[in-house]
């Protein structure tokens, strides 16, 4: 994987001029290469990854809901997951291998809130099945980065 | 009543405390320090090597290796020494596994050096070699380096301290603390002022993977006329982020290397094996993971001087190991008063430069063992205390 990704990936608010240094380049190369990048559409976009339970917007529940569906004839799943997708509740789609079709991470205010996203809208669409609902209950790790009490440096004081 | 002062033996008596007990004590009471103190990899132990260790635990092979270490360890150690560096060794005659790099120097100096002999030591320098020697009655003699040479060792400063007592030269680089580095060329500008002497060398090259740009580490047995006067003393805890595991390895000429092993022999026996069998795994399959390791220091050694240079020290360029070592003489506080007063305002904890040998006053020495996270907070701290301290 591209160094300058896995950079951006871990901490997106690098300066080019700290990326220029990590990577031992200089910042017109560092500049130039995020801008082909966000060009072509290899970056997406930036964003911050937020503690919830810590701020003051406690009333965040995201489920992950598993979807059986029936792929349509001429595009398969890719239809559904496009109307998926296309709820403002719906954060994630990802097609899956394994017991069940397409799996969608859903956010909202209250457990009732997304219980009822699913029942109303996104069980009733034409080609769903079936859906299983999993609330998260406690984020350890979100996006790689470490949510709860992160672990202690046990390095002895050695000269 | 067992007076004990004068029941314990002089020597060992005399010998200086690390200063620097009571700075990691202070620094291990605060509760939100910031340490760029420690002297050993951030990283695990490779996944590979652990699980080597771990399934000679499962099998219960936890017998006594022989007394020079298990053959295919000392074989893997040659295979890998000659791979990486250019040297061979015969592994049965000229090396020895031991207990971190830390036991070959000790049994390095306990083999050779006796009453009134002279070892020269490049100041600064890890801290052990002073206290071993004396503890044999040697005398330490310590060779200054300075930033203006790269705390590189010069052929100058070598002669002038030669003498016809002079035994043994320690040759530390990569250096702890210094990060200076030993190019071939300034190893055969020494080289050229040992030959015709009696003078050995103790080359301590545990840092030798970890050096940076494009030119590798050279090993001094490697220099033309060297490798009958030179034990290269390394080991596992660097290159593989094996510190805990405690081992290490001695090569070098077969005499000294026997009388080395007999008095691992009888201090030691063997070192421990379950650290051996991981070390086989490393010594074979480890060299991808040293790279990977490389590569993280180096971002973050780049990252780390020029944090320091923006905050007006000067900052040699370090080559290798993973430390850097700033001069702080334009603050006009003593190493010791700038770390105490770092670590008491702004709770980061860093060494004093002295600890390391006199040379080392007016410089401190900052770990890049850290994440870059922890390296950028521990830099904004140090940028709030410059500004205080402009101000005071």
């Amino acid at each position: 994987m591209d160094k300058l990704l896995k950079l951006l990936d871990e901490n997106a608010k690098y300066s080019n001029e700290e990326l220029a240094l990590i990577l031992g380049t200089t910042q017109e190369a560092v500049a130039s290469a995020i801008e082909k990048y966000e060009r072509e559409g290899v970056i997406k976009g930036y964003k911050a990854i937020i503690n919830w339970e810590k701020a003051d917007a406690k009333e965040l529940v995201t489920a992950l809901i598993e979807i059986k569906v029936t792929p349509r004839k001429a595009t398969g799943f890719d239809e559904i997951a496009r109307d998926i997708m296309s709820f403002d509740e719906v954060e994630s789609v990802y097609l899956m291998s394994g017991g069940f079709d397409l799996c969608a991470i859903v956010n909202g205010r209250t457990f009732r809130e997304v219980a009822l996203f699913v029942s109303q809208r996104l069980a009733p669409l034409d080609s769903v099945l079936s859906t299983a609902t999993h609330f998260v209950l406690s984020r350890y790790k979100d996006n790689g980065v470490i949510l709860c009490d992160e672990p202690v440096d046990e390095r002895g004081s050695v000269l | 009543m067992i007076d004990y002062e004068n029941i314990l033996d002089k020597k060992a008596r005399d010998i200086k405390p690390s200063g620097i007990r009571k700075f990691f004590d202070i620094a291990s009471e605060m509760k939100d320090v910031i340490s760029l103190s420690i002297g050993e990899p951030d990283f695990s132990t490779p996944w590979h090597v652990r699980q080597a260790g771990i399934q000679s635990l499962d099998k219960g092979k936890t017998w006594y290796s022989p007394n020079k270490g298990f053959s295919e360890l000392r074989a893997s150690v040659c295979e890998y020494f000659n791979r990486r560096f250019g040297v061979s060794f015969d592994k049965d005659t000229e090396t020895l596994i031991t207990v971190g790099g830390s036991e070959a120097i000790d049994l390095m100096i306990r083999s050779l050096i006796g009453e009134g002999d002279e070892v020269l030591i490049p100041d600064p320098s890890f801290v052990a070699y002073e206290p071993i020697t004396k503890i044999v009655g040697g005398v330490a003699v310590s060779v200054p380096t300075r930033e203006e040479d790269s705390f590189r060792l010069t052929a100058e400063d070598l002669k002038s301290k030669i003498t016809p007592k002079t035994k043994l030269l320690i040759l530390p680089y990569p250096n702890n603390p210094t990060g200076a580095v030993m190019r071939r060329s300034h190893l055969e500008a020494i080289a050229e002022v040992l030959r015709g002497t009696n003078i050995l060398v103790l080359s301590d090259e545990i840092y030798g993977e970890l050096t940076y740009g494009s030119e590798r580490h050279v090993s001094f047995a490697s220099i033309e006329g060297m490798r009958e006067r030179t034990v290269v003393v390394s080991g596992f805890s660097k290159a593989f982020a094996m510190t805990g595991w405690r081992l290490g390895y001695a090569l070098g000429p077969e005499p000294i290397i026997a009388v080395m092993t007999k008095l691992h022999q009888f201090a030691i026996m063997c070192a421990p094996t379950t650290a051996q069998y991981a070390a086989i795994e490393a010594m074979q399959n480890g060299d991808d993971d040293i790279e990977h390791m490389r590569g993280e220091y180096d971002s973050r050694r780049r990252l780390i001087v020029d944090g320091f240079r923006k905050l007006g020290f000067s900052c040699f360029e370090p080559e290798g190991a993973f430390y850097i070592f700033p001069c702080i003489k334009h603050t006009g506080l003593s190493s010791d008063k700038f770390c105490e007063r770092l670590l008491n305002e702004k709770h980061v904890a860093v060494i004093p430069g002295n600890a390391f040998g006199e040379s080392g006053e007016g410089y401190i020495r900052v770990s890049y063992s850290y994440s870059l996270k922890h390296i950028n907070e521990a830099l904004k701290r140090i940028k709030e205390f410059m500004e205080e301290e402009r101000k005071r």
